[in-house]
């Protein structure tokens, strides 16, 4: 029985389980997030496959808020020195990502409103030449 | 009593002809009132002018839709024109047009709202891949968790709607992997569903156009979307009759 060893363990589970005040709001506003992100959808106003981004971020982050020595773990195997910054480097690579897939998108859906626009206008022409 | 036998189609013409063309030797050979209506999803082949060769209906979309998008323009059009069912037939030759009989035969002797042809419930003809049947058999463990049904080929599009279905189609479905979800869908308005057994073919032409890494996007997407279709029709059920 090494009490220098459960000693450790118990100090490395207090480290991991002692809430401090950022990991709460940070778990709340996550779970917000996810609720309001759950009523869009069930409404009718996002789309799930736009949502994956999200739940998946707000996830990671949750399991982070959980368990903070996984995150120092993280930064030292990619070489960050301060943890903090791997969050917001990854935080804003995804954001940088999503943005051009959402661009992407855009641009899809605006060159498919004008050929549909055009056709709505040929269309008119074409019923009103056959009724003349 | 009329059937529209919907026929989505991108990039199909090499198999598109034979597809229609069997579907009206299916009227001229039972008498069965069902006209052909191919569902053009914008292809970049010469898919719409092979179909203009043939005897049947065309919806030519300005824009590509999807399998969903397009899918629902013809069950609109059946809404429109009065059909009394409608028979969802891939473009592709994998859906063999005799088996409509069976599926119409199913509605009409068991009162159905929707008929889907199980290509596992007999396990003859084309079986799928591998892959494919592994997401099938999760589907059908997602489905009966979320509507307490047991559907053996939940991502068959060999599917016959009455009108009560097309109501619902019509005003709500699925624009990505359809199959799985509108399920979902009409499970929770109460619509009488059942399977019966057909055979299915391989493709005759072209190319599947799911691969692997998109089938598990796919999976993921689907579930999600089966999930959240669940809490929405939940509140909204009709009342049971």
């Amino acid at each position: 029985m090494n009490i220098f060893a459960d000693h450790c363990f118990a100090d490395a589970c207090r480290k991991n389980v002692d809430m401090e005040k950022i990991q709460i709001i940070a778990i709340i506003a996550s779970l917000s997030f996810l609720v309001y992100i759950g009523r869009l959808i069930t409404k009718g106003k996002l789309r799930e496959e736009y949502s994956i981004v999200w739940i998946i971020c707000t996830a990671i982050l949750i399991l982070f808020s959980f368990w903070r020595q996984g995150l120092e773990i993280i930064s030292r195997l990619v070489g960050v020195y301060a943890a903090p910054n791997l969050i917001f480097t990854g935080t804003i690579f995804v954001i940088f990502i999503y943005l051009l897939h959402l661009s992407v998108v855009l641009s899809r859906l605006q060159q498919q409103n004008k050929t549909l626009a055009q056709e709505i206008a040929l269309l008119k022409q074409k019923k009103e030449s056959d009724h003349a | 009593m009329k059937i529209a036998a919907v026929i989505p189609a991108y990039n199909e013409e090499k198999a598109i002809a034979s597809v229609v063309n069997e579907i009206n030797a299916l009227k001229k050979n039972t008498g069965i009132d069902i006209v052909a209506i191919v569902v053009n999803d914008c292809s970049r082949d010469q898919t719409v002018q092979v179909a203009a060769q043939t005897d049947c209906v065309i919806l030519d979309l300005p824009v590509n839709l999807g399998i969903g998008g397009a899918v629902q323009t013809g069950f609109k059009y059946a809404l429109e024109q009065n059909f009394d069912f409608a028979v969802q037939i891939d473009g592709d030759g994998q859906h063999p047009p005799a088996e409509i009989e069976k599926l119409l035969k199913s509605m009409l002797e068991k009162n159905l709202d929707v008929v889907i042809g199980s290509r596992f419930i007999d396990k003859i003809g084309f079986q799928s891949t591998f892959m494919r049947r592994v997401g099938i058999t999760y589907f059908m463990f997602l489905n009966k968790m979320l509507t307490g049904q047991r559907i053996t080929d939940s991502t068959s599009g060999l599917r016959m709607l009455n009108k009560k279905a097309l109501e619902i189609a019509g005003n709500n479905y699925p624009d990505e992997y359809p199959e799985p979800e509108s399920l979902v869908l009409y499970a929770l308005n109460n619509l009488r569903i059942g399977e019966v057994a057909v055979e299915m073919r391989e493709r005759q032409g072209g190319v599947s156009s799911i691969g692997t890494f998109a089938s598990l996007y796919y999976l993921f997407k689907v579930s999600l979307a089966m999930f959240f279709t669940y809490l929405r029709t939940r509140n909204r059920r009709p009342e049971k009759h």
